[in-house]
């Protein structure tokens, strides 16, 4: 008999603290797919943020280092620099990445460091239980913006995988997301790629990851997973915006 | 004849880190230590090491967190208002028991200040500096030499307690030229790194963390740290004394304030006055052995430094219980460097 579907070895046997329906799990599942594939899960270096991913460790079998809040991209510098033969990501949040770290994203990414980043947006500060993020949509309600968000007082949520894709030092920039089965092949080709530019060594590649907080938008599983597909796809356009070497 | 360089304070400690095998530098310029990057981009390239100029000094720390948790030597430098900005990193390095070294070429302030010479960041060195409760391993270099010799302790002391070291200098010890002995590294008995992440291969995964969740765990964690701080005093406070054995005042000073303070002292004895020094090499471990012993033979401290007070509060816990500590200080800022003129009229008022 042929299995066709197993757990990653790069992902431990372990149940995950994320809530019924949060999309973390599934990113997760794609990028130790990815480690999987490129066969670098044993000089494998992740980075964790400060966010629901923060058991990075927990859940997946690599070492990792623990950032503070924002400055993953300034810790997996540090790491990268030292160990070349490293293959090292960092798994950060929106309110991580593109508020409190925003400086630490925009150098790394400039600096064209050979590393990789995941960027999982899910619209809210997931963990500390859904106050507005940089990326919460214009009108979207969350704890501390309860009358919706105010594009003239909070400004528009931040484009990072367009903004990203501007600096020269960016080899690859893509958004996916996992809210239905094509979104999710596609995302699992895009992380490979992206995957792939640091192990031939051809520089920085960002993913931006449109995931769901069932939790803190108020919503059940099922109404989670449409919105990415409609008010956040709608806002943050699926695709590739940088890919220097054409993989 | 031992060879012998005549060079700034802030080159001797660059050149200290390199031969102490540290071969990665984090960094952003600010006044009075950009020669410690400078010098830095120039010599490491030589060496297949990195540097970086980072973008911040938020940055910068982090950067010498991840690499220090690869295992490697590594530094970084700014001064007093670019150390506020590490505080964040040096914290999650203490809880995260991980080495690397911070150099701090103190200026005045609060707030932007000024470029002159300061020890106003006494207190934040010593006493943790960012939040959570924790202690740094901190030396206080006061000639160029010290400058040298202290970074390669620094480097020694951070991988054998597995915890940040800081060398706290300012710009009278950081840009003044003297004659230095450029020493080898010492050999030392270091323990293994077996806690540094470096691609599991084959072996258990290894994490690099200060967060600690389970029922208990945390603070168990503290009270490893807090006993960790103990061996640290137990074993390794430093400090110099200087005509201490008639003494009968004793000025006490580190840094850049023990040399002038020194002048003083021997302006002193010129006079036929018993006085002396003690000088803390090391802040933390402070050296509360040495003031004890001190004090039980001479009862009148006369504490110097350059800001209003703040050693002095660890030197009256350290004192005999029956001695009296005097303290003077400059508040720093242009045109406010004590004068060993100065400090001999304090000593002559309060030796009586
Ligand atoms: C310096 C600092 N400020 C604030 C926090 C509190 N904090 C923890 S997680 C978080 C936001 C997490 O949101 P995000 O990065 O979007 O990750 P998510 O949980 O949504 O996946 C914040 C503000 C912190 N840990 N450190
Ligand atoms: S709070 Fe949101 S982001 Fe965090 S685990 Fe739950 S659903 Fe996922
Ligand atoms: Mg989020």
């Amino acid at each position: 008999m042929q299995q066709v579907f197993k757990k990653p070895v790069s992902l431990k046997d372990v149940q995950t603290h994320f809530c019924p329906g949060c999309h973390h799990g599934t990113f997760h599942r794609l990028v130790a797919e990815a480690m999987d594939e490129f066969g670098v899960q044993k000089r494998t270096i992740g980075v964790a943020s400060v966010g629901c991913s923060v058991f990075l460790y927990g859940y997946f079998d690599i070492d990792v280092v623990e950032a503070p809040h924002g400055r993953a991209p300034a810790v997996a510098t540090g790491v990268k620099r030292a160990r070349p033969d490293a293959f090292v990501f960092t798994y950060q949040g929106d309110g991580d990445l593109a508020a409190i770290g925003t400086s630490e994203i925009i150098h790394a990414a400039n600096r064209g460091e050979d590393m990789t980043v995941i960027f999982v947006n899910n619209t809210t500060y997931g963990m500390t239980g859904g106050q507005m993020a940089p990326t919460t949509l214009v009108g979207q309600r969350t704890s501390t913006s309860p009358y919706g968000r105010n594009q003239g007082k909070d400004g528009a949520p931040i484009r990072m995988a367009e903004l990203l894709a501007q600096l020269e030092g960016v080899a690859f920039s893509a958004r996916v997301a996992v809210n239905n089965p094509k979104n999710l092949m596609d995302a699992k080709r895009q992380i490979k790629k992206a995957f792939r530019y640091q192990a031939e060594g051809k520089g920085f590649s960002f993913i931006e990851a449109l995931s769901s907080c069932p939790t803190n938008w108020g919503m059940d599983p099922i109404k989670a997973n449409e919105r990415v597909g409609t008010e956040m796809c709608a806002y943050f356009p699926l695709g590739v915006f940088k890919n220097a070497a054409e993989f | 004849m031992t060879k012998r360089l005549f060079m700034k304070g802030n080159e001797a400690l660059a050149m200290a880190a390199i031969e102490a095998g540290c071969r990665y530098y984090f960094g952003y310029p600010i006044t009075p230590q950009s020669d410690i990057p400078e010098y830095m981009s120039r010599e490491l390239p030589k060496l297949g090491g990195e540097f970086i100029q980072a973008e911040s000094e938020v940055a910068s720390i982090n950067m010498l967190l991840g690499a220090s948790a690869t295992g490697v030597r590594a530094m970084t430098s700014s001064s007093s208002p670019g150390i506020s900005l590490k505080q964040e990193g040096i914290s999650y390095m203490a809880g995260a028991e991980l080495p690397g070294v911070i150099v701090n070429i103190c200026r005045s302030g609060p707030g932007l200040g000024g470029i002159d010479a300061s020890q106003a960041d006494y207190f934040q060195a010593v006493k943790g500096g960012g939040h959570g409760g924790y202690h740094i391993i901190v030396l206080a270099p006061a000639s160029v030499q010290e400058m040298y010799d202290l970074t390669m302790l620094a480097f020694d002391l951070a991988d054998i307690y597995r915890m940040p070291a800081m060398i706290l200098g300012d710009s009278v010890v950081g840009q003044m030229k003297e004659p230095v002995v450029p020493n080898k590294r010492p050999e030392r008995n270091l323990p293994p790194k077996d806690w540094v992440v470096r691609g599991k291969g084959d072996g258990e995964q290894r994490v690099v963390k200060s967060l600690y969740l389970g029922d208990g765990e945390l603070e168990a964690h503290n009270w490893k740290l807090h006993a960790r701080y103990g061996e640290l005093k137990a074993k390794e406070a430093r400090w110099e004394e200087f005509m201490l054995d008639d003494a009968e005042l004793v000025v006490t000073a580190f840094g850049s304030a023990a040399r002038i303070a020194k002048s003083a002292v021997m302006a002193a004895r010129d006079k036929g006055l018993k006085v002396g020094l003690l000088r803390p090499i090391t802040l933390y471990p402070f050296p509360e052995k040495g003031f004890r012993a001190a004090t039980d033979r001479c009862k009148k401290v006369l504490d110097i430094e350059l800001n209003t007070g703040q050693m002095v509060e660890d030197v009256r816990l350290s004192i005999a219980r029956d001695a009296e500590v005097f303290f003077y200080g400059r508040p720093p800022g242009a045109g406010s460097l004590p004068t060993p003129e100065e400090l001999l009229e304090q000593i002559t008022k309060h030796y009586v």
